[in-house]
């Protein structure tokens, strides 16, 4: 066993876990942050997708000893105050339907609008190409993120529709 | 034009047509959703699978003492253990086959499940399966249907007649089709192989099973699409009551079909709780769910249609062999073995047909249900719309006129199709002039001769398909003897706001708020004053569940005829406060009105509040309803979808440039939902036409067993589709609605297809099978001296 000591949505945690504990069991079982989801084992689907130092990865292919000392960020943390505008882009562009690949493509968002603010429709498709949803087509997700990141730019203007 | 949806109730309602937010969505985007996985309950323990590593093998032994002398491993359960247990080593499939759960004397497909090891933590529990020696002697595997049926390598000698023939079956007239068969002035054969696919819904299979001895009580975490119906095979097949069983389906990442059946870890599941008398846990990995569960398709299709001098469709014969792998565990309803696929004379008018089906065992996975699909309406529609353009391009007819001049005209509804069918309503040239408006067909056309004239290859495709959905009118549908009702219970508050329970059970079609839509439209309470519960057997009212396109033909009706009870208690309950006789009053959105005087009314807030303060002496207090909706018919979604592609000779790679969608689902509940969920369907349509397929090699191995082989289309290879509608209502359903899931995924594959084979035709390519890789085309064009330059 050893200590996994780490900040998790700008708190710090402590567990004695197994070496080969996956982060995203860490996240799920011992802190029981369940909005994390698991869709592969293969680093294909991204619905384990949370941030470490603000980079986007994917939890499932990522041991929690080697995120000790380092800052995650996971979707329980995204809203503060109210809701983020990833989350209200999602919510007003019916960027989801069944839910279970949701937290994976905002977390993957945040980090890609993080780099480059006012992307193209070309740039949001590849950015989000690691992350798989069977339900929406992508249409929707990708005017969710438009969505966000306009409102990211112009917090204080209305954002059009 | 696109026809607009309209609404009669204010937005504050929001009834039916408004693009209303989703209610589910706030916990979801907030990472609160609560899928089994994330259930956790106190003194939990973890359920893994050991898997055959051959697709057919005699078990020699099973030698479990290693795995149990791991610390941590609490038991190990067996097929033995399973007969002794009550010969629960066998399941019923939902198709009256038998199924194993777990195995005795051998396995009949690769992955299959051989015995499982409950631990106390996942990670035990994945270490301990591989401590389970199992000796094996292997067998011939029989990984296709035309060798299977020869009977050389049986896979059921469970059974007594020793043949792999599972079942035939026909529809339609034989003497009538041979007939015009005979007199036809032009035909047409195809052979056709729809693949074996699989419908990764990125949440797998899972289960929490909790068997409270002191109660006696068994609750069930399920990913369940029918929840109901689970809890009745449950107990039939435990014995144990059906009041002590409690399932409940949470939030469902996804279903497509493939949580419609009950699997083998699921039994296992129960009893490895019933044994340890502890909760027990079982989630499939990624591997374990491409490799043993969840199949659809695998039909063997041999076509021939028939038409007249004048290129009119006079008829169709089609003989088909299914693919069951190691048993019928098809979903389809019991009366129906080929499912609804006789649905294949499609959108045309035409004298007769007639269909032809044999299943046949093989030494694979059990397949069959559905992927995104009515009872294999897919197959039948990818059929005639090959079968059609093969036609038309035969005849040198353009294929949109071909299908124009062919198609079953609006006043020939209802319409009695040849195969016994009553198709309620439609506008089939109506739906497909407008595709060809929006995609600018004419100029495309002409775009194509242009390009062929310089070498460039480039297809327009049309598939114009008819679904039929809504299962189903009790007379002819049943899942083991259950009609297949659905229902919808409301009990409207003191205060004005209202819950209600359905039978159905969301996996991100929205239900939460569409059912709150429609009865927010019948009763004029605003839909955000009305709480949908559904997926819980100890609240919500018997339903069959939600897979083939059902729930808004079904509890959807069920959910307004509810309410219209309701609303008949509450014109009584309002004429009694107003001292006015009922036939004086009329409905105005939210509230009774005085004839004549606007000035007296009663909104339905105040007579819900009456119902329960002030009611009308000798009427029962109360607000509430229950319907259970048993449909007339079925509903017959419509659509037509223009595809063009673009194929890059170098490469083989096909691009889809547009694809524009007319869908036409009758009347419209939330249009942001519809074409929400048309944008996942054309998804889920290209995905088998062009990527997805589960492969065999000749030992029955799966190859395709993680998403690095299995490919789900991304962000990348999905187009930006093109929505267009028509509005066409069903006439027998109680507000016009037809259903629309599933129309997208049967419709999409043809119109790729025969967009590829557009851009082909003039190299003498007649057919193209799915999926379209770029291996294969790029073949196609090297065959045919093409290369890259």
């Amino acid at each position: 066993m050893t200590t996994v000591t780490l900040t998790i949505n700008g708190n710090q945690v402590s567990r004695e876990v197994e070496p080969r504990l996956l982060l995203v069991h860490y996240i799920r079982e011992e802190l029981n942050l369940t909005g994390t989801h698991i869709g592969c084992d293969t680093t294909s689907c991204g619905a384990c997708t949370i941030l470490v130092d603000g980079k986007a990865i994917k939890s499932c292919t990522m041991f929690a000893v080697q995120a000790a000392g380092r800052n995650l960020e996971t979707i329980e943390g995204v809203a503060k105050d109210s809701l983020h505008p990833l989350q209200e882009g999602f919510w007003e562009k019916h960027g989801l339907q069944c839910g279970y690949c949701t937290p994976g493509m905002i977390m993957t968002a945040k980090a890609f609008l993080a780099e480059n603010p006012d992307p193209t429709e070309d740039e949001i498709r590849w950015a989000i190409s690691g992350n798989l949803c069977r339900c929406t087509g992508y249409t929707n997700i990708v005017e969710s993120i438009r969505y966000a990141a306009q409102k990211l730019r112009q917090p204080e203007e209305k954002v059009a529709s | 034009m696109t026809t607009e949806v309209t609404t009669s109730t204010p937005v504050e309602i929001s009834g039916m047509g408004h693009r209303m937010k989703r209610k589910e969505d706030p916990r979801f985007i907030q990472g609160a959703g609560r899928y089994v996985d994330d259930i956790k309950l106190p003194g939990m323990l973890y359920l893994d699978i050991v898997r055959s590593p051959y697709a057919h093998a005699k078990i020699l032994s099973i030698d479990a003492s290693e795995a149990l002398a791991l610390p941590g491993v609490v038991a190990v359960i067996t097929g033995e253990d399973l007969k002794k247990a009550g010969n629960l080593h066998w399941m019923p499939t939902l198709m009256s086959d038998t199924q194993m759960v777990l195995p005795i004397e051998k396995v009949v497909y690769y992955a299959q499940e051989v015995c499982v090891v409950i631990a106390t933590t996942r990670y035990i529990a994945a270490d301990a399966i591989e401590l389970v020696q199992v000796e094996y002697e292997p067998l011939p595997a029989v990984v296709d249907p035309f060798e299977a049926l020869k009977d050389e390598v049986i896979v059921r000698d469970d059974k007594e007649k020793k043949t792999n023939h599972v079942w035939h079956w026909e529809a339609g007239n034989k003497d009538a089709t041979d007939k015009v068969f005979t007199e036809a002035g032009h035909t047409v054969h195809e052979k056709m192989h729809i693949p074996r696919i699989h419908v990764a819904s990125i949440e797998t299979c899972g289960m929490v099973a909790d068997w409270d001895k002191i109660n006696d009580r068994l609750t069930i975490y399920m990913t369940s699409q029918a929840p109901h119906a689970h809890r009745t095979v449950i107990s039939l097949v435990s014995g144990i009551p059906e009041h002590k069983i409690r399932v409940i389906s949470p939030d469902i990442g996804g279903g497509f079909g493939g949580k419609v059946p009950v699997y083998p870890g699921y039994v296992c599941t129960i009893v490895a709780s019933l044994v340890t008398g502890k909760p027990v846990k079982w989630i499939e990995d990624r591997s374990e769910n491409l490799q043993a569960d969840s199949f659809a398709r695998d039909y063997h299709i041999d076509a021939e249609l028939a038409a007249d001098a004048n290129g009119m469709i006079t008829g169709l014969r089609v003989k088909t062999l299914a693919d069951d792998g190691a048993a019928d565990a098809a979903a389809n309803p019991s009366k129906f073995p080929a499912g609804l696929y006789s649905i294949g004379t499609g959108s045309y008018n035409m004298k007769a047909a007639h269909f032809e089906v044999d299943a046949a065992y093989t030494t694979k996975p059990p397949g069959g249900v559905a992927y995104r699909c009515s009872f294999r309406v897919t197959e039948a529609v990818h059929m005639i719309e090959r079968m059609t353009d093969i036609m038309a391009h035969d005849l040198g007819e353009d294929p949109a006129q071909f299908r124009m001049k062919n198609f079953i005209k609006p006043e020939q509804f209802p319409y009695a199709s040849p195969t016994g069918w009553e198709y309620d309503s439609g506008n089939y040239g109506g739906a497909l002039q407008l595709a060809m408006d929006m995609v600018g067909y004419d100029e495309l056309r002409k775009e194509q001769l242009e390009k062929r004239a310089r070498g460039e290859l480039m297809g327009i495709g049309i598939s114009s398909f008819t679904e039929v959905v809504g299962a189903g009118p009790s007379k002819d549908f049943d899942i083991l003897g259950i009609k297949m009702f659905d229902s919808c219970e409301i009990r409207v508050n003191p205060t004005g706001n209202a819950i209600a329970r359905i039978g159905v059970q969301t996996q991100g079609q929205g239900h939460e708020t569409t059912f709150a839509q429609i009865i927010a439209q019948e009763l004029g309470l605003p839909a955000s004053a009305i709480r949908v519960e559904h997926g819980d057997t100890d609240t919500a009212p018997y339903g069959l569940g939600t897979y083939a396109s059902r729930s808004t033909p079904t509890a959807g009706a069920a959910a307004a005829m509810a309410a219209r009870k309701i609303l008949a208690k509450a014109k009584k309950i309002a004429a009694h406060l107003l001292e006015a006789s009922e036939e004086d009053l009329e409905w105005d959105v939210d509230k009774f009105v005085v004839k004549g005087a606007p000035s007296r009314s009663k909104t339905i807030q105040e007579i819900a509040f009456a119902a329960y303060t002030n009611h009308p002496q000798g009427m029962e207090a109360g607000l509430e309803a229950t319907n259970y909706y048993d449909p007339p018919n079925l509903t017959f979604p419509f659509g037509s979808y223009i595809c063009v592609v673009d194929i890059d000779k170098g490469t083989g790679e096909v691009h889809i440039r547009r694809f524009v969608a007319i869908d036409d689902c009758g009347n419209i509940i939330n249009p942001m939902i519809v074409e929400g969920q048309i944008h996942g369907g054309l998804t889920m349509g290209m995905a088998p036409s062009l990527f997805e397929e589960i492969v065999y090699d000749e030992n029955g191995q799966n190859l395709s067993g993680t998403f690095m082989d299995y490919l789900l289309p991304t962000s990348m290879e999905t187009p930006k589709w093109e929505l267009g509608r028509t509005i066409t209502p069903s006439p027998h359903h109680p507000f016009g609605a037809k259903g629309v899931g599933e129309s997208p995924t049967v419709g999409a594959p043809p119109a790729i297809v025969n967009a590829v084979v557009d851009a082909l035709w003039h190299l003498g390519v007649r057919h193209v099978e799915i999926p379209i890789t770029p291996q294969k085309i790029w073949k196609i064009l090297r065959d045919n001296g093409i290369d890259g330059d």
